[in-house]
């Protein structure tokens, strides 16, 4: 961009080293994979880690998969968080546990359908009206939480708010903690039709259902938000308040239906959670919305297609990572590092594309 | 002269998005002037001194100081260089006192290191009261309005004059050669306002600063500046003596057009 | 609180003549009232199903009249009952006199809210929904029926709500230095009951162990004399302390009246004199009290001892140079480890056994190099990526020491044990089983943070890093190198959060990677914003009321029986402290200087006039000394 190069001090250089040491890592165990794929006699292979496991293609494939299904999750969290900090430039930690009351929700309803029997006969039907209550309970959730927490603190210095949504994100944890106690909640047995894996490319059913739920979830978010007067006034809000409230658009107004939508979009995820793995607890919630955090920043801020791609590229990172990268660079136990993963991946991207791969669209004053 | 101007700017470009705030600017500063930058809003100016400040880099151009480039340097070092500035909107540290506001402009000029500080070292103790003595130096600059009980309240209980003064005190205190003043006398009354313009000349004649200011009072402009340089949509249009500038045309239409637009 | 969100609402709506000060008793703002019940309605409940009352009931805090189960059902109608009756006084608005209308209301939300507990007593008889709500149990119906009938119960809390709601609005009509008075007693008999078994130790070590044995029931909080007397014993204190604060304050405005441009500039981290005597009392205290104390309550200091460490270091970071760092528990196990790992026998791949004080050493060292590493990415992000990204770091290096990838060297889940205690030059060893060692080993290194902290603040790169806190670009225009003052800070603090974590290894003698999970991050955190962020003193009253009462993430406080629910408090806490005081506990003087600036004088002008109008109706307690209006 400036045609002046910028001297530079001691802490630019260390950050361009750490910035290529990353990068050649990366690099070095993506070489080191293929490889191992190529020929696992291969020197360099061998080098790397003798031991490392040969992934069939089979399983590469299920491990994509199943991180595009976790990705879809995430960035359904991911658009609540983006669209909260596009409007009010603040990071809504607590999202991550809207996120866990929609799990949780859908836990607690669908095991009483399941017992009184309804779960198993019709199961769509079910599972529709358990998406809609937690959507709902979702909803309320984030738009008191807006009411009690985040409109007295309007206008103060962004961290104030950021240090507010940390308080509220321990105070719901361990709310839902004390009120349903520490055990898990489980979700009923899935029905055998959705969870054996479908002749399509052998995809397991449930992740297919996560993937086009996620879909529509997107869809209709893109329709309110491009096509609807109510997305317009949010876009409006998002690239300057102070304009939009002069053009006669009730910012407050807006702000609550952002925490509703984003709550609605983390209600969808909950659900997706219970379908992914079946059991929720009341600690779920914190770090999926870090990642999601995470993804919402990868994909650039403020932007809603960037934070499913986002979501979508921290899941298969996280999923792929540790054994495509990690073991054969020689790290033993891979898998217990996905989470370290997602996190390496929201500061790499931080230091080699601050605003996110995708672009990140704030209000005027927010960019730098 | 066969010096080197002071301050020396050759064809600065600044562009944000698509916008040409700053293009093609040529400027020179010699020791010891006082130059008055004018113009309507929006003309660029206060994007100048962001970037001879170092705080917005330019597109393109060559800025130097004694003969130096500045280009590629982080703030903190141009002030070290001799350059500071006031805001135009007055951004003092509001939750520090007065003296303190003043003594942490001295930063580049000091020397201390934390094991100093933690074994209070006779070092740390010279620097401390020199430090302490200095603020309270540039602060008597302004009469009594800064001092006494003033050292110890904090900056966010001054009344809008004192403020502007304090912003110029703490630029001051970090001993520069060249002062920026981005609208020094702006929300003062006419009577504050002739004090601190005398209060500006003798900066220059007494200390022997080199000043730079921006400023829409044009009786304040006339008092007091050297030379005068007009910039409208980031272009210099016109420079001279106030008498010269005042009189072209192009910076009548700058100004008096602009106005009749905006009936 | 929401009582007082719509203050236009109560004057407007009314057509009473300007003349009349006391409003009717019924002329009440009814949606408000019935706002405001609901709310409460569905405070009251969720205690209720929380658990707390069953869980707290055992602990007395008067012994047969009152548990801590029950004041937990309590105390919100009674705060609620005083904020509905607050208004906020705007200028131009027509201030009212309190009195019975106050009353009247907050009976009425108190009555409201409890019938929320009336409804859950009929609801747990008649439909059992325990399998979501854990607490829908007969335990707690036994509670909310006073072991009496359904009805007996469901009308009592009306009853009780009523009572509690009118104590609260009651506030208002006593007045502001009878309410005062009230507060206090409220707090001293209630704290006097949670320090039982501090001041049974300090008892004992001072061998009065009678004075302990009357003013508490075993185990059982205070009995119910000896809760009287406290309570008259602070009504006498209060009342002192009011009349010397009344004549200071005289003293200062007279003494401004006839000097108004005193001349100032003392400031710069030297002590006056009288702050010097008591600096030096407290200090002699700290060293002296240990020794009368017993195991328990060293053990307890110690833990406080341990965060206030941590705090200082953070308080460093947030406090001063107003970085928000979430992952500052990385530095504490760095620390922790790299104790244990050199110190330890029995750490897996390297283990020199050095003594601890070398360890120390390079723990510090180490900490340093992770401050700079972690450091070193993140200064230039902006503030909130910032937090996220050092949240990532610290969880970063909770994986790597949990991970089979490093157990070779910090053995995974199983962590590291037989750390060896501190050996002090072979003249005595400090252990975990030795609380009383560890404490002063504590509070010796807290000396030192406080001592860092505060020589620190007032030197160049203090002043720096409040430049940076206020306005991060303006500083860096005006000669501040913010990229390497900010590393700094983030090294000091780095430092001093490893030798908190160098005690816990030699203290618990063991260490494991779920002791430096994020809410450690957080709970230094509040403790940090509770005291009052970039203050010394604010910082370790926070630690010792925070930690001390409710206990760390991982160490139980006074209080025990909150350990389920003191994360569930830190978060509702931290909120709080947000909304309605972001200047924490005890403000720093800087801060209160900033909030509320002249006006602290004026203030304690106007207690003192106040206070002095009470006292014309009842002579004698102040005998009217000073100017007045």
């Amino acid at each position: 961009m400036q045609l002046t190069a910028k001297q530079r001090t001691r802490v630019d250089w260390f950050l361009t080293i750490l910035r290529v040491a990353a990068l050649v890592l990366i690099g070095a165990g993506l070489v080191a994979f293929v490889a191992q794929v190529v020929d696992s006699n291969n020197p360099f292979a061998r080098w790397a880690n003798p031991d490392a496991i040969n992934l069939t293609g089979r399983q590469f494939r299920d491990l994509v998969v199943a991180g595009l299904a976790q990705g879809a999750m995430y960035g359904l969290i991911a658009l609540g968080y983006s669209m909260v900090y596009g409007v009010l430039g603040f990071i809504n930690f607590a999202h991550g546990e809207v996120f866990m009351i929609g799990a949780v929700t859908g836990a607690i309803t669908s095991s009483k359908l399941a017992e009184a029997g309804a779960w198993e006969d019709n199961f769509v039907l079910c599972l529709l009206l358990v998406v809609v209550l937690s959507m709902v309970v979702c909803t309320i959730t984030a738009v008191i939480m807006e009411r009690v927490a985040y409109r007295p603190l309007r206008g103060k210095p962004r961290l104030i708010p950021l240090i507010t949504s940390i308080g509220v994100s321990f105070f719901l944890q361990n709310f839902i903690l004390v009120l349903l106690g520490p055990g898990t909640k489980t979700y009923p047995r899935m029905p055998e039709w959705l969870t054996e894996k479908r002749t399509f490319l052998e995809i397991q059913g449930t992740r297919l259902l996560v993937l086009a739920a996620a879909a529509v979830a997107m869809v209709g978010l893109w329709y309110l938000v491009e096509r609807t007067k109510t997305g317009k006034a949010m876009r409006a809000v998002a690239e300057d308040a102070e304009i939009a409230s002069l053009m006669g658009i009730d910012v407050n107004r807006v702000i609550v239906k952002t925490f509703a939508v984003g709550g609605a979009m983390a209600g969808v995820a909950g659900i997706l959670w219970g379908l992914l793995f079946n059991s929720v607890l009341h600690t779920a919630g914190f770090l999926p919305g870090i990642k999601a955090f995470s993804a919402a920043v990868v994909g650039g801020i403020g932007n809603l297609g960037g934070s499913m791609a986002g979501g979508l590229t921290i899941g298969v990172a996280e999923s792929l990572g540790p054994l495509v990268i990690l073991e054969p660079l020689g790290v033993s136990g891979p898998s217990q590092l996905r989470d370290a993963v997602a996190f390496s991946v929201l500061i790499i991207v931080l230091l080699v594309r601050p605003s996110g791969i995708f672009g990140e669209r704030l209000p005027s004053e927010e960019r730098t | 002269m066969s010096s080197p101007p002071m301050l020396e700017i050759a064809g600065l470009h600044v562009v944000f998005g698509g916008l040409h705030a700053l293009s093609d600017l040529d400027f020179a500063v010699e020791e010891g002037e006082i130059v008055a930058v004018i113009g309507p809003n929006g003309a660029g100016k206060t994007t100048f001194f962001n970037v001879v400040s170092g705080m917005v880099k330019p597109t393109q151009g060559q800025i130097y100081f004694e003969g130096r480039s500045l280009l590629g340097l982080d703030p903190n070092k141009i002030t070290a260089r001799g350059i500071a500035r006031t805001f135009q909107n007055v951004r003092l540290f509001a939750n520090m006192t007065v003296l303190e506001n003043v003594m942490v402009s001295q930063h580049c000029r000091t020397r201390q290191r934390m094991l100093d500080a933690l074994l209070y070292t006779s070092r740390f103790r010279r620097e401390e009261e020199q430090v302490r003595a200095r603020g309270k130096e540039v602060l008597g600059f302004f009469g009594t309005r800064l001092t006494g009980y003033r050292f110890d309240q904090p900056a966010s209980v001054l009344s809008y004059a004192n403020r502007r003064r304090l912003e110029i005190a703490r630029a001051m205190a970090t001993s520069p050669k060249l002062l920026l003043l981005d609208e020094p006398v702006a929300g003062m009354n006419p009577v504050e306002s002739a004090e601190l313009t005398q209060l500006i000349g003798k900066l220059r004649d007494e200390m022997g600063y080199t000043i730079v200011l921006i400023e829409h009072d044009m009786s304040v402009v006339r008092d007091i500046s050297d030379r005068v340089v007009v910039l409208d949509h980031g272009e210099a249009i016109a420079r001279g003596t106030y008498a010269e500038v005042s009189a072209d045309p192009q910076v009548i239409e700058a100004y008096l057009g602009r106005a009749a637009d905006g009936n | 609180m929401t009582a007082v969100a719509d203050p236009m609402a109560a004057s407007t709506g009314d057509t009473v003549p300007e003349t009349v000060r006391r409003r009717r008793v019924l002329d009440q703002n009814w949606r408000e009232l019935l706002k405001v019940g609901a709310i409460l309605m569905v405070g009251q409940v969720f205690i209720a199903l929380s658990g707390m009352p069953v869980s707290f009931d055992r602990r007395l805090i008067i012994d047969p009249i009152l548990s801590l189960g029950y004041l937990s059902l309590l105390w919100l109608p009674l705060v609620v009952g005083y904020a509905v009756g607050r208004e906020q006084a705007l200028e131009g608005m027509m201030a009212y006199t309190k009195g019975g209308r106050e009353v009247l209301a907050g009976a009425i939300t108190g009555v409201l809210g409890n019938l929320g507990l009336t409804l859950l007593v009929v609801g747990i008889t008649h439909f059992d929904i325990r399998d979501p709500l854990v607490n829908w149990s007969p335990q707690l119906l036994e509670l909310l029926e006073f072991e009496q009938s359904v009805w007996f119960g469901a009308l009592i809390w009306l009853g009780i709500g009523a009572a509690t709601g009118a104590a609260g609005g009651g506030l208002h009509w006593v007045g502001a230095r009878n309410r005062r008075t009230v507060i206090t007693v409220i707090a001293a008999v209630s704290s006097a009951a949670v320090l039982e078994s501090v001041i049974t130790d300090l008892a004992q070590g001072f061998h009065i162990e009678a004075v302990a044995n009357w003013l508490y029931a075993p185990k059982r909080g205070l009995t119910s004399p000896a809760a009287a007397v406290v309570a008259g014993a602070t009504i006498l204190a209060v009342n002192a302390i009011s009349a010397l604060r009344a004549r200071a304050a005289h003293r200062l405005v007279s003494a401004a009246e006839a000097s108004p441009t005193e001349s100032g500039s003392t400031r710069g981290g030297r002590l006056s004199p009288r702050r010097l005597a008591g600096f030096a009392l407290t200090v002699a205290a700290v060293i002296v009290l240990p020794l009368f104390l017993g195991r328990l309550t060293n053990e307890l200091l110690a833990n406080v001892g341990l965060f206030i460490l941590l705090a200082l270091g953070l308080n460093i970071i947030v406090g001063l140079a107003g970085i928000l760092d979430l992952g500052y528990v990385a530095f504490f196990a760095v620390g922790g480890y790299s104790v244990a790992v050199l110190t330890s026998p029995g750490s897996p791949r390297f283990s020199p056994e050095m003594p601890w004080i070398g360890a120390l050493f390079i723990a510090m060292l180490l900490a340093g190099l992770v401050g700079l590493f972690i450091g070193a990415p993140v200064i230039r992000m902006r503030g909130d990526y910032l937090a996220v990204v050092t949240l990532g770091f610290g969880e970063i290096i909770r994986i790597l020491l949990l991970s089979d990838w490093l157990s070779g060297t910090f053995n995974g889940a199983q962590g590291i044990i037989n750390i060896p205690g501190v050996e002090i030059f072979g003249l005595t060893t400090v252990r975990g089983f030795e609380p009383r060692s560890v404490l002063y080993l504590v509070l010796f290194f807290c000396a030192i943070a406080i001592y860092v902290s505060w020589r620190l603040e007032n030197s160049r790169i203090g002043r720096a890093w409040m430049a940076i806190r206020e306005d991060e670009s303006v500083a860096e225009a005006m000669g501040v190198d913010t990229v390497s003052a900010k590393l700094m800070a983030f090294v000091t603090g780095a430092v001093l959060g490893s030798f908190s974590g160098a005690i816990l290894s030699a203290k618990v003698g063991s260490i494991f990677p779920h002791s430096f999970a994020i809410i450690v991050s957080i709970v230094i955190l509040v403790v940090v914003i509770f005291g009052g962020m970039g203050n010394i003193a604010g910082v370790i009253a926070g630690a010792a009321v925070l930690i001390g009462v409710l206990g760390g993430p991982n160490q139980p406080g006074l209080l025990q029986e909150f350990a389920e629910f003191k994360i569930l408090i830190y978060g509702a806490l931290l909120v709080w402290m947000m909304l309605q005081r972001s200047e924490g506990l005890i403000p720093s003087v800087r801060r209160a200087r900033e909030l509320h600036t002249d006006e602290l004088n004026q203030d304690a002008w106007l207690r003192a006039q106040a206070d002095e109008a009470d006292d014309a109706s009842n002579p004698g307690v102040l005998d009217g000394q000073g100017p007045r209006p």
